[in-house]
Order: structure tokens, then sequence, then C-alpha cells
């Protein structure tokens, strides 16, 4: 196991601790600052704590009890999101949210408040928690729920691992009849296209999100394709799908993502689905976890790795700086193939660090190209924090202090529940108190 | 649906096997010594699929109680159709050279409990018609080599004991794997350093449930490139193992 995050960047040392046993999990040593990492998927540095410990939990992989009347599980905090699916498909139950990825922790899923393509349906991951518990340094053990202990369980959600470690936690799952999802793959021309879209989309769709090509301009500003589906309601028996899977093992020396491949690529995308409505149906692995197919995709990006950058802007102006946004990455001939652009919905989400709001949501990676790359991450920084908006943390390696503060107002509460002796790269690159 | 009676049954390696086991929806019977890690054992299994698990503490280092134990899973399974012994200890080198006891120690826990268990079962097996009998020994116990040598004697004897076995069984409907991992990242190797040649508990534990399940007997070493490296080390000279 590999003690990095998923973009590559930064780089840190750590001395690791393996946790296996969720009675005796880890004796704290005063001084000394901690850590969970679960399985590192997220990108920036929020798993990561240079010249401290790390606690890897990937040793709490235990299931404790899975109720298939009810359709709730409790399971230790180092179970997979793909374990969980391993146990409830076949079973017919499924996960309410799941982000891009099933290798990711439940305690990791819980830590950054993940959200799928579902949010405007279901809202995040931690709102289908129904309790976890916490291990604070000092030995305190909290029960959490929407009920006990709930300002440490809105805390913790979304808490990017600060408040203590996640022991195990129980969840809620949603009843499916069938592995397989029905919908339809849409092309359409540009921004304005994408919002009529979704808006009529998200009323009847559980899942929707588009890619977009980044490097179309002009009248073809946001181009893309919408995808949009439904769990189908029979047919296919419950079975786990076969899992297939390429491996990239190696590490390229350069990105094979940079502007010589981007635009021809982008172009062929768009364009390969001629027509401009396909119905069709899909195994949940393929339209949901499409990435997972490649195992260690992110050796593509070359030694330097790669900057992930997720923001949403609020609803308000969403049509206005989505264009303004296009415009700058447009300009600048970077991104990457895959910008991942879609509608959040109302729901509130219950951490104080939470990321997803109501407005419009995009996610794309840039190859590390350095000082480049950098400043135009900042101007697009620039324009989320103008129009209200803010930058997803599990994604992060480059915002500033302020630009964090200003997305996530409730941070100074947050403060009142970080553990003495738990810290982050992430948490002293942007959380530290300005002077 | 399989039952599976497993010994040492906290073990990482035995856990993963059982883990595969239990999403085919087998039945268990475990052993091990200590009851808080069984029963977060047998919640995993059941939630993972498995028809039922019972558990039992014991002491696999206490000989006299072994066959007892074995009838008891007899009893409560109906059959066995997979004994997996999986019980163990790796010790420090230097302790088992200062102290005779503490030698004896490891032999009784590491080679002399597996017999029993090898012996017992194989009565039991032999009286229902079919099983499979699977051990796990190692590739330490391949070569006497000066840095284990008695850990490397007691999975040295497993190995002997479960190949002659395989070969007396061949006629009969009875299996006998003798499995030899390599390194396995196991809480047993927490303090060595790893490196690319050490396998995760996953593999070797999904290698022995797949060996099961397709029926074999004899010799399993997993990672397969053990095999090669095993051969080589075994025939190497003195002065090469000397300083292995």
């Amino acid at each position: 196991m590999r003690y990095e995050s998923w973009g590559r960047y930064p780089k840190a040392r750590h001395r690791v601790i393996r946790v296996a046993d969720r009675h005796q999990p880890v004796s704290f040593q005063a001084g000394l600052r901690y850590l969970p990492f679960g399985n590192g998927r997220s990108y920036g540095d929020v798993c990561l704590n240079d010249g401290g410990i790390l606690l890897a939990t990937r040793g709490l992989d235990k299931f404790i009890a899975f109720d298939a009347d009810r359709g709730e599980i409790a399971c230790e905090a180092g179970v997979l999101l793909a374990d969980v699916l391993e146990v409830a498909v076949p079973r017919g139950w499924f996960l309410p949210v799941t982000p891009g990825t099933k290798y990711v922790t439940v305690g990791g899923a819980i830590a950054n408040d993940v959200h799928g393509k579902n949010h405007h349906a279901r809202g995040t991951f931690g709102a289908h928690v129904l309790s976890f518990e916490l291990l604070r340094s000092d030995g305190t053990r909290l029960d959490c729920s929407p009920s006990e202990n709930v300002e440490w369980f809105s805390a913790t959600i979304g808490g990017l691992g600060l408040t203590g470690l996640i022991l195990q936690a129980r969840l809620r799952l949603i009843r499916i009849a069938s592995p397989m999802l029905t919908g339809e793959a849409i092309k359409f021309g540009g921004l304005d296209d994408f919002f009529a879209l979704s808006t009529e989309s998200d009323a009847t769709f559980e899942y929707t999100a588009s890619w977009v090509d980044c490097l179309a301009s002009g009248s073809a500003l946001g181009r893309g394709h919408f995808i949009r589906a439904n769990h189908a309601s029979e047919g296919t028996p419950l079975r786990d799908h076969r899992r297939f899977s390429l491996p990239v093992p190696v590490t390229p020396p350069f990105s094979l993502a940079n502007p010589l491949t981007l635009r021809p690529f982008n172009s062929a995308y768009y364009h390969r689905q001629a027509r401009e409505r396909v119905a069709t149906q899909w195994h949940y692995e393929p339209f949901l976890y499409p990435l997972d197919t490649i195992a260690n995709w992110n050796r593509l990006y070359g030694p330097r790795g790669f900057l992930q950058y997720q923001c949403v802007v609020p609803k308000a102006d969403q049509r206005d700086v989505s264009r303004t946004l296009f415009q700058e990455i447009s300009r600048s001939g970077e991104g990457s193939f895959l910008a991942v652009f879609k509608a959040f919905g109302e729901q509130p989400s219950p951490g104080l660090l939470s990321f997803p709001r109501s407005g419009a949501a995009l996610a794309l990676d840039f190859p590390n190209r350095g000082e480049k790359t950098f400043a135009l991450l900042d101007r697009l920084d620039a324009i989320v924090c103008e129009a209200g908006g803010r930058v997803y943390p599990a994604k992060d390696a480059r915002m500033s202090a302020e630009m964090f503060k200003k997305g996530y107002p409730r941070l100074e509460r947050f403060r009142n529940y970080i553990d003495p002796s738990f810290s982050s790269s992430f948490e002293r690159r942007v959380m530290m108190r300005l002077a | 649906m399989k039952r599976i009676v497993i010994f040492g049954a906290a073990s990482a390696i035995a856990l993963e096997a059982a883990r595969t086991w239990a999403k085919e929806k087998a039945s268990f019977f475990l052993v091990a010594r200590n009851a808080k890690a069984l029963a977060d054992i047998a919640d995993d299994l059941k939630a993972r699929g498995a028809a039922g698990v019972a558990t039992e503490v014991a002491d696999l280092s206490v000989l006299e109680g072994l066959e007892a134990i074995c009838d008891r899973a007899l009893a409560h399974l109906g059959r066995i159709d997979v004994a997996l012994i999986a019980h163990g200890a790796l010790p420090n080198p230097s302790d088992c050279e200062a102290s005779v006891v503490k030698a004896l120690d490891v032999m009784r826990l590491n080679a002399m409990s597996p017999m029993a268990l090898m012996l017992k079962l194989r009565l039991v097996m032999k009286a229902q018609g079919n099983g499979t009998l699977v051990i796990i020994s190692s590739v330490a116990g391949d070569r006497g080599r000066p840095s284990n040598y008695v850990y490397g004697a007691s999975k040295a004897m497993l190995s002997v004991l479960g190949e002659g076995m395989a070969l007396e069984l061949a006629k009969t409907g009875i299996k006998v794997l003798v499995v030899k991992p390599g390194f396995v990242d196991t809480p047993m190797t927490a303090s060595f350093q790893k490196g690319p040649l050490w396998a995760s508990p996953r593999a070797v534990g999904a290698a022995i449930a797949s060996a099961v399940n397709a029926g074999k007997s004899g010799v399993l070493y997993t990672p397969f490139w053990w095999r090669m490296v095993m051969l080589i080390v075994r025939f190497a000279p003195g002065f090469v193992v000397r300083r292995m």
C-alpha cells in the first residue's frame, strides 16, 4: 500500500501505524500528530500528514452486521464501498450515495462527505449514515448520530479526519430490483442546452451527469454528453459483476494528457456518438465507476502527477459563472479528458465542512505543468470565490487559506471539534488562523 | 453448501479464505484462542453470507483436547467438507536457541498440534468417504536455513506429513492440500520490512479457496513462482544458503 494521495502530489513522509482491532485500535502518545488514512483515493493533501503519523485503517475491514430486511449495514471504518456492494447487491440493496470510485473506505466517505451523480435526488453520503463511533486521542469513544452527540456528528461528516478516528459506522441502503440502470446518453451543443437538460432530467432521473469538452469555445462552449439513468425495475438477476480491470503497470515519463492529445481526443469523443439521443442500459459498474476499470489510472499523468479541481458555484448565477469558468479553461488550452459537470440539488449537507450545495459543480484534472497550472487554478478560484462558491477539499492540493475560509463559513465552529492530537497537511496549509 | 472447520481461525490468511467460502454460503466451525476475535470474525462471515458460524475458544497447543474438538466440530456441522489448519507462530530465532523449552513449545504448536489434527481428521474423512484437508505450511520448510531453522523444521514436518498423506489417500475421494506461501503481510510478520516479494493475505486466502474448490491435492505454492525459487534454494550449495 502506498501512503500517498491519488493525485500523487504533494509528496509527504509519514510514520504509519496500522490499525486492525476496533477494541484496541491505537495507544495515542502525547506530542505526536495523527491522521487516519483509508484507501488514498482523495487527490490532494487531505489524507496526508507530512512529518506526522498516519493511522492506516484498512485493517479495520470487518463487517459487523447486515440486516437484509431493513437494508442497514454496520461495519468497521476500513471497509471499502466495493465490499459493501459485494455483500449488498446480491441481496437486493445498494448504496444510496456513491462517489465515482468504489475503492474508498466507509471512514473516508464520511470524512469527505462524498457525493455522486444522484446528489439532486439523495444528497450526500453523510445523509445516509445512521451512526458511527468516533475515537478521540484522549481515549474517549463517542457514539454519534443525528440524535446523539449531534455536534460531533456534523463536525465529523466532511471533517477530513481531524475530529478523531472513526472506528465503525452504520449505513442505510436503498432497495434495488436489478443491478442494471436504464437511461439515455444525449449529445448536447453548449451550456444553455446543458442547463435545460439538467432541469428536465433531475425531476425524473436518479442519476444525471455530463462529460463536457473543456476546450470547446465560442458557440460550442460547454458542449458534451449528458447521461441520465434510473435503477432498472426488473430483469437481470442480482449477481456479482465480473471484475475486469486493466492495470496501468508503469508510470509513463510524461503525462499522456497534454495539449497535443487533449484537443483531438475531446473532439473525437464528442462526435463519437452520432445520434443525438441514445437509449441504453448499463450495468451499475461502468455507469457509476467508469475509471475503476482502469486500475492505477492516476499513473497516466506521469511522475509529476496531476491536480484535480472541483468547485461548486451557487445556483443564482450558475449559468454566467460557468460560462466564465469554461472560457478561462478553454483559453488556457489545459485540462483533462474527463471534465464532469453536474447540477447539485437542494438537500442541505449534514457536515459543517461539507462541500456540496445547490448550484453547478465542475470537476476536472490538470496535468501538473508547474507554474502555468497553478496560475490557472488561482484564476479559477477567483471566479468561484467572487460568485460565492467553493472548492472541494477532497480534491485540493493548492487552494489558499483565504479561499477556503471564504468558501466554508462554518470553519470557526468546526475548530472546536478538531482533536488536539490530529492534524493533516491540508489543515496546516489552509486552516491555520490568518494573522 | 460446504461445511468447513478452521483451526486458528483468527489467522489473516484463514480469514480471507473463509470470506470466499462465506460468499458461497458455507457453514463454519471456527477454533481460536481469542474469544473476542472469534466473535468479530463470526459476525463478519455471517454478514458476508455464511449459512452459520459456530465457534470454540481453545488453546491448540494443548494436544490432549484436540481430538475432542474435532468430534464437536463434526457433531455440530454434520460432516466436514473442508478442514483448514492455519494456526502457528513465528518465533524469534534467538529465543529458540537460548531456550530448549521455548523451541519445544514452538514445535508443539506449529507441528505436533497440526499433526494430531491431520491424523484425526483423516479418520473422520475416511469414514465420510470424502473431504479436503488443508494445512498451511511454508516455503521455510523446503530447506534448513540459518535464520529460522526451528520454524523451518516445524513447517518441514507438516509438508512431509501432508504430501505423504495426499498420496496415501489418492485413491479415495479425500484431498490433502499442503499450502506453501512465501512472504505474507500478516500480523505474524508485522515487524518485517515489506517489499515487492510480499503477498497479501487476501491473495493467499483466495488462492487457497480456489484450489480447494477446484479439488486440488498435493502442494500449492502461492504465489506460484515460489516453486521455481525453492527449487533453486533446495539445490543451492551450502555457501550460498549460509547467508539466508
